[in-house]
């Protein structure tokens, strides 16, 4: 597989990592976006909905700036964002260089419960993604 | 670079318009905006100061319908203008797939293209494009300028700035009035397309 195109075989995989991980646990919506913004695959409760491509826009641009603002202090990365709201709260944590996946949840989730498995889900992506 | 989905076979395409400050890169994605609301699923997103000067950048999602079966989705980007900016500019072109290079033909702003074209070429080196590769299209926007006595550079000169050397296709444009606007997007979009599809095969 040469980056930029993902088989379908490989997204069925990783959508069902997302489902059984991250969905069922009650996060709203799950995105895996790459640095440039594009969306890799999007999976929802069915009842949230987000304008998702707007959202990796941003997402990939807030990812950059923190990036280069690590780079400033001395850092290689600052791996993880954690952005919290009133009733809803976003995740952002680096699966590798180019890709990185975004958790949408609300009250019902601690923030501890979902970094267990989103650092579970990352490790089992990196697996699929790895396989040429 | 484009993002190609298989299984809901989707193609993502990212155009940036990059250009030096206030030369109309957010005024061409406004028009189309306005123009081509059908099209768009989703709002503009603007980053900007008090100002009204684009802080980070500009974003709109354009769908152009299907090409042998893939939905192609035309993503649009503009940079910051303002020179202290270069960093959020960078970051903004990563994974870009074709440039429109707005360029402002007031007879003062002259030397800001060329410097704000040389500085495209070195942040695309910086990630391993040559500008030379990249689909392409210049645009010599505020020709409208004319009317008003305003001093406009002859399009020949602009060609000669900036042009010399690429050799891509070009635009009078006026951005406010909507001319040649549509012309520029189609141009970078078949560019793009054509040159993704090359890539593929």
């Amino acid at each position: 597989m040469n980056y930029g195109i993902v088989s379908q075989e490989q997204l069925e995989q990783i959508d069902t990592i997302l489902s059984d991980k991250l969905i069922s646990l009650g996060v709203d919506c799950v995105i895996i976006i790459d640095m440039a913004g594009n969306i890799i695959t999007a999976k929802d409760n069915g009842e949230s909905k987000y304008d998702v491509y707007s959202f990796a826009a941003l997402a990939a641009g807030n990812f950059a700036t923190v990036d280069a603002m690590a780079k400033l202090v001395g850092e290689q990365e600052f791996s993880l964002l954690f952005h919290k709201g009133q009733d809803s709260n976003i995740h952002f944590s680096k699966i590798d260089e180019e890709l990185l996946l975004i958790s949408m949840f609300g009250k019902g989730i601690s923030l501890g419960f979902l970094r267990l498995n989103v650092v579970d889900v990352i490790e089992k992506i990196r697996k699929v993604w790895a396989k040429k | 670079m484009s993002f190609i989905n298989l299984k809901e076979k989707v193609v993502q395409v990212k155009i940036v318009y990059y250009g030096p400050g206030r030369c109309g890169k957010t005024t061409n994605l406004e028009y189309i905006n306005k123009t081509y609301r059908k099209q768009i699923v989703s709002e503009m997103v603007s980053l900007k100061t008090h100002g009204d000067r684009t802080l980070f950048f500009d974003f709109l999602p354009f769908d152009m319908g299907k090409i042998k079966g893939y939905d192609i989705k035309i993503q649009l980007y503009t940079v910051p203008g303002q020179v202290k900016y270069n960093a959020t500019r960078k970051l903004v072109l990563r994974g870009v797939d074709g440039i429109v290079f707005v360029a402002d033909a007031m007879e003062k702003q002259r030397e800001k293209n060329i410097r704000s074209l040389n500085q495209l070429h070195e942040n695309l080196q910086s990630y391993k494009e040559s500008i030379f590769n990249i689909p392409l299209v210049m645009q010599y926007n505020k020709v409208d300028l004319k009317e008003h006595g305003i001093p406009i550079l002859p399009t020949e000169v602009l060609q000669k700035d900036l042009n010399s050397r690429l050799k891509v296709p070009y635009f009078e444009a006026s951005a406010i009035t909507g001319y040649n606007v549509a012309e520029t997007l189609k141009k970078i979009i078949s560019s793009t397309v054509v040159s993704i599809q090359k890539k593929l095969l």
